[in-house]
């Protein structure tokens, strides 16, 4: 009775997860599926140009229709509502939530109906005539960074959101800027790459779109909103505040969220207008947006042009590199925009040893929608530019790509690097997976390959790319919401084992990984532990999901947090079994003194014991919980090499992946199973990006690819079978060693698919090609036509 | 107003219903099965899959009108009782799914793929899920998914 | 997501239909798979304020060949044409167009006789029907009507139907030798180019050849140049590959979006029809 299985260790074990089987069984809740009495739906009226001034709004026809129980107009709205607020501590213009004068993207909320079902709201909502006098389309970021053809906002001239902004070597704290090293390592010298390059603007598109759901109630004075989002605390402070409660007053609630690939950090306009009308009409309220709106108003990500200069010797050894950075960034600042691309600068060293970097940016305000963080977010820039400017110098140097890398890595013993732009590398051992992914990919006989299959007459190409990033998001000093994660641990009365965390999943599995790290931790059974997360009425404090951050930093603090109770419980096993804190183990479910297995408590002896102390050991209060914050010293930097083969069809332009190895360096990994779908939806992305993913608008500002009928997403038939390795180089920075993983996939795919295309067109003298490579693209390159 | 009775999961269920009222809201708002998702509105990320008289269908693109006096199975009905079909189990097993949000509509249309052909190649199964969208796997622990159901179908 | 208000009658024969139609006064609509309509509806493009459901008409929906003509009703299913052992038999083309439009679902659903009426320039049937010379039935008021299917597509969204007739099967002479060659818009899976050819071979020579072209211009057509080289020519590849060569030059009105310009599309036509053809060729005497 009292002898118990021996349980496996579990942490570094392919678990399956517990989150599936509810999933699997279409009984999983997200917003969507949030049903109260009383419920109203929302819809709003968008604007269908991309710049222009507000003559009049006609609400009457839509009051007039059965079933609305309210229509708010822009102005009417600003009377619940202030300006949005935004993240970062960038200057920015005034954000409506629904605009009252001016509109500034296709999709910009104009008005918004309350309704009694989702039909009759989008009928009011078509009801509402708006009279606009257009403006100019600002579209062209270049263009527009002189003013042309109209300013978006009158208090920044030339369209200028942010910058020009220095960084890299020779940049003062103060902003003073000294050219001298960049100046010389240009003039030292032998070889110098230069290349305009476009890193294309992107629709995050998780299948979810995102929806909200606000309940109000009058005689509680307190708030209640479901939300699509990866940080349910980020939402509640921000709704708090500008609906003037209390964060005591609002609680916060992320059910099961479908997707989010940063798209879903924001705090959105519509959840501000579900909030603050549910509090006006005292009626709980839902809004879930459509896949049409969503490609208009949910953010988008990416879409920065960089002017890149990389200096050389002939043998190889990087002097200096230049990358003058223009961000497109849309109309307005989100909660992140401002600060996205300044991770791009950040990141400009790469894996490299780059002893001269200047990196200049200026933000740009375009009548797009805004972008803002999309998996990846700022890295994935750095990485394609660097990376696609390291492959043309290995082409004008008659250089193996692989080995022209390696020759400038940054070396094992110089971590922590501290690279020109300021980023603090934890560790990395970039030739070991580089090695591994050469070995893994059959470096030498794929392209003895692909020599033969060119000397066919057949494209095909070959592409490398090594990358290094940014996880764990980050010290306090990097986020304005803290940079920490939060963690509560319970023993139960019955001896089982519950938890919260701050870092609210979306996919990544946390309430499985988190369940073995605690079953691990205190020697129980996998199913004695529970995770909670995603309610802020649980989870007494968060951050949430993003920024490859919810093992690093949300792991360790859940790791902190029963390291605290593990300790606290050890003392009342000590008094109930008459020994040293110090002789005790936790295993198979009991706390047991060293060397003697008989003289053993159960957990649900010792946690009876703790909640009904007699007598209370002394120095101890009752009960065995305790939370922790982990503030991390550093964010971590993971990093790998990605290997692809591409054939391009010569006759239609059109590319196929042949072949897709990944070997990354994420540290120690709790489940090898979630981490590979995790790298396996990144290699996806990135691999979308540079293949099927484009947004596209056309010289007046209007959406060309509003739907999935002409944005594509890659489909199951578009990849080959992905090939993957890692190494393992742990943090020192979290007491886990884990790094993070959520974004690694598609950083390093993007540059190496593109890689790949412009080898496969080397016999045509082509030197560099931008995405997204569309057939006809590469149909025109063969035909002997521009890039 | 139009009156329906559609069999859902073997169960009749007759409603009064707008005729513009789509099949997934149907199933979704008059029933409660909110196992069907909506994730787009050009029918094509198949998040709204189910089975109309026995065959994969998009629920967002057909008005429950249409579907009057038809048998449709949705992922709610999938599982024998506590058992769960090979395909759930398949999914599980092989981690086909991460947020879940597309999950149901890719069982379904799985569902579809391996009755028209029970051994299929991974291309086939490649292929075979071309209406459905999943943003998160990359697809590879699906179509191990789909795999591991059809050795299991077999074998059983 | 949302499509406005409309009333709906399911109609129990082609006759009721017509009546139903007539009644409506040309605010009605039919719908049969729904799989071209729908998506319009619910995007607001597309308001009937009338839908007549001819999706549960009997007998309207089958495969069948007498004397070397093949039927294929209207309501039949594009996964029931994909697959069907008659037409994968005796004239592939069909089959192979049926299997390439739109993704499973879609195929489940999905109409002959509706995409054919919706008559989207990038939609799959049409070139097969030319390259069938297919004979469509319509039946309106006054009776049956046939029309021949290059007589049938007019221009974007616009055949020759009228409000009050409905396509109820067609027919056209079984061609063993013919196959369907398509790019696929990635995103849509529309074809942005798509050529169906059917040969009659003998002799390794080859009689006559349509040739049927999609998604590349306004409405499809037949590309008659193409078919006037290969008449009397080998039945072999690099006769195929010679009269594809300036398949593209005639075609006019080309379509043109982010996913191709006109330039683009007329240069796949060749490429597409040189494809087609040897499909086709590779079929011929089997």
């Amino acid at each position: 009775m009292t002898s118990s299985p021996v349980l496996p260790k579990l942490v570094g074990q392919r678990v399956k997860r517990r989150e599936d089987p509810r999933l699997i069984q279409g009984r999983g809740t997200y917003v969507d599926d949030v049903k109260i009495a009383g419920l109203q739906h929302l819809a709003f009226k968008r604007s269908d140009i991309a710049h222009g001034r507000i003559l009049a709004i006609d609400t009457s026809a839509a009051e007039a229709l059965d079933g609305v129980e309210a229509v708010f107009t822009g102005a009417q709205i600003a009377e619940l509502l202030g300006p949005m607020p935004i993240g970062t501590p960038f200057p920015s213009p005034e954000h409506r939530a629904v605009a009252a004068d001016i509109v500034r993207y296709v999709g910009e909320p104009v008005a918004v109906v309350v309704a009694r079902d989702r039909y009759v709201a989008r009928d009011a909502a078509d009801a509402i005539a708006v009279d606009y006098e257009p403006l100019p389309a600002v579209v062209d970021p270049e263009e527009a960074m002189s003013g042309r053809p109209a300013l978006l906002h009158a208090d920044f001239p030339n369209n200028h959101a942010v910058g020009p902004l220095p960084a890299g070597t020779g940049v003062g704290g103060d902003g003073t800027v000294d050219d001298t090293a960049i100046d010389q390592a240009f003039a030292d010298a032998e070889v110098v790459v230069s290349q305009r390059m476009v890193n294309h603007r992107l629709a995050p598109t998780s299948i979810e779109p995102r929806g909200v759901v606000a309940h109000y109630e009058p005689g509680k004075d307190t708030l209640t909103i479901w939300s699509s989002t990866q940080n349910p605390h980020i939402l509640r402070t921000f709704i708090a505040s500008l609906t003037g409660l209390g964060q005591d007053q609002v609680r916060a609630i992320a059910p099961e969220v479908g997707g989010g690939f940063g798209s879903k950090i924001n705090i959105y306009g519509e959840e501000y207008v579900a909030a603050a009308v549910s509090k006006r009409l005292g009626l709980p309220v839902k809004w879930v947006e459509d896949r049409s709106e969503a490609f208009l108003t949910t953010i988008h990500g990416r879409d920065i042009l960089a002017y890149v200069d990389l200096a050389a010797r002939r043998d190889g050894t990087v002097l200096g590199l230049k990358l003058r950075l223009v961000a497109d960034i849309g109309a307005y600042n989100m909660l992140l925009t401002a600060a996205i691309p300044t991770l791009t600068m950040t990141m400009a060293s790469a894996t490299y040893a780059i002893p001269a970097i200047r990196a200049t940016l200026t933000e740009v305000f375009t009548n797009k929608t805004p972008t803002d963080a999309y998996r990846g977010a700022g890295r994935p820039e750095a990485i394609y530019f660097v990376e696609r400017g390291m492959d043309m110098l290995a082409r004008e140097l008659g250089m193996d790509p692989a080995e022209l890398r390696r020759r400038n890595f940054i070396r094992p013993d110089q971590f922590p690097y501290t690279t020109q732009t300021g980023a603090v590398y934890d560790s990395g051992d970039y030739d070991k997976v580089l090695d591994r992914a050469l070995e893994k990919a059959g470096w030498e006989q794929l392209k003895a390959e692909r020599d033969a299959a060119q000397a066919e007459g057949r494209l095909v190409g070959l592409g490398l790319s090594m990358y290094v990033e940014i996880c764990g998001v980050g010290p306090s000093s990097g986020l304005p919401t803290g940079g920490w994660e939060h963690a509560q641990v319970t023993v139960e009365r019955d001896g089982r084992i519950s938890a919260t965390t701050g870092a609210s999943p979306h996919g990544q599995g946390n309430e499985t990984t988190f369940a073995q790290m605690l079953a691990d931790q205190f020697g129980v059974p996998f199913d004695h532990v529970t995770i909670r997360h995603g309610d802020t009425a649980v989870v007494k404090q968060g951050i949430g999901t993003f920024g490859s951050r919810s093992q690093a930093v949300g792991g360790a603090a859940l790791h902190l947090a029963g390291g605290k109770v593990k300790a606290k419980m050890a003392k009342f096993a000590a008094a109930l079994l008459e020994a040293h804190e110090a002789d005790l183990v936790f295993e198979n479910g009991r706390i047991a003194v060293a060397g003697a297995p008989a003289a053993a408590k159960s957990f649900a002896e010792v946690a009876a014991y703790a909640h009904r102390p007699i007598k209370l050991p002394a120095g101890l209060e009752p009960g065995l919980s305790d939370e922790a914050f982990f503030e991390p010293s550093n964010n971590t930097y993971p990093f790998g090499c990605h290997i692809a083969l591409l054939e391009i069809d010569r006759d239609t332009g059109e590319p196929r992946l042949l072949r897709m190895v990944a070997v990354d360096d994420a540290g120690h990994l709790i489940n090898p199973l979630i981490v590979e779908g995790q790298i396996h939806g990144g290699l996806a992305q990135g691999i979308g990006q540079a293949l099927v993913e484009e947004v596209v608008y056309g010289a007046d500002g209007q959406p060309l690819t509003g739907s999935f009928m002409d944005y594509a997403i890659p489909r199951a038939s578009d990849f080959p079978r992905f090939e993957l390795d890692n190494t393992v180089t742990p943090t020192p920075v979290n007491p886990l060693g884990a790094k993070g993983v959520g974004e690694a996939g598609t950083i390093g795919s993007t540059p190496c698919v593109v890689s790949a295309a412009v080898d496969a067109l080397r016999g045509l003298g082509v030197k560099h090609i931008d995405m997204m490579l569309r057939p006809e693209r590469l149909w025109r390159i063969i035909q002997g036509g521009q890039a | 107003m139009a009156q329906v009775s559609i069999t859902v999961n073997g169960k009749r269920r007759s409603a009064d219903v707008e005729p513009r009222l789509l099949l997934v809201h149907f199933l979704r708002e008059h029933l409660n099965l909110t196992g069907a998702h909506v994730g787009c509105d050009t029918s094509q990320c198949g998040a709204c899959t189910v089975l109309l008289d026995g065959r994969s269908a998009k629920s967002c693109t057909i008005f429950a009108v249409q579907a009057d006096g038809a048998e449709v199975t949705t992922i709610e009905g999938l599982a024998d009782g506590d058992r769960l079909h090979p395909l759930q189990e398949g999914f599980w097993e092989e981690h086909g799914l991460q947020c879940g949000y597309c999950t149901p509509g890719m069982i379904m249309s799985a569902v579809n793929l391996l009755n028209d052909n029970p051994a299929p190649t991974e291309q086939d199964i490649r292929d075979g899920l071309d209406g459905n969208l999943c943003r998160c796997t990359g697809y590879q622990h699906i179509v191990n998914a789909v795999q591991h159901a059809a050795g299991r179908t077999r074998e059983g | 997501m949302i499509p406005t208000a409309f009333d709906y009658a399911r109609a129990t024969s082609l006759d009721d239909a017509i009546a139903r139609l007539q009644a409506a006064g040309g605010a009605g609509k039919l719908l049969a798979g729904g799989h071209s309509l729908v998506p319009l509806m619910k995007l607001r493009l597309s308001e009937p304020a009338v839908l007549i459901d001819i999706g549960h008409i009997p007998d309207l929906a089958g495969i069948r060949e007498s004397d070397g003509v093949v039927e294929i009703g209207a309501n039949t299913r594009h996964h029931d044409v994909a697959t069907s052992a008659l037409l994968r038999e005796r004239c592939p083309v069909v089959a192979d167009t049926a299997a390439v439009i739109g993704d499973p679902q879609v195929r489940n659903r999905g109409t002959l006789g509706g995409s054919l009426a919706h008559a989207d320039p990038a939609a799959d049937y049409p070139a097969a029907m030319l390259a069938v010379d297919a004979d469509l039935h319509l039946k309106g008021p006054g009776g049956w009507r046939v029309v021949k299917a290059r007589d049938f597509f007019q221009g974007v969204f616009t055949v020759d139907l009228a409000a009050d007739e409905i396509l109820a099967k067609v027919t056209f002479a079984a061609s063993r030798a013919s196959a369907y060659a398509k790019l696929h818009q990635r995103a849509s899976r529309f074809a942005i180019v798509g050529v169906a050819a059917a040969l009659e071979t003998g002799g390794g020579i080859i009689r006559t050849a349509r040739v049927g072209l999609t998604g590349a211009a306004s409405s499809p057509s037949r590309l008659a140049g193409v078919e006037a080289a290969l008449a009397g020519q080998p039945a072999t590849a690099a006769a195929a590959a010679a009269a594809a060569r300036g398949a593209g030059d005639g075609v006019s009105e080309l379509n043109a979006d982010i996913h191709g310009s006109a330039e683009y599309r007329r240069a796949m036509i060749p490429v597409f029809t040189r494809r087609a053809l040897e499909a086709a060729l590779a079929r011929a005497g089997g």
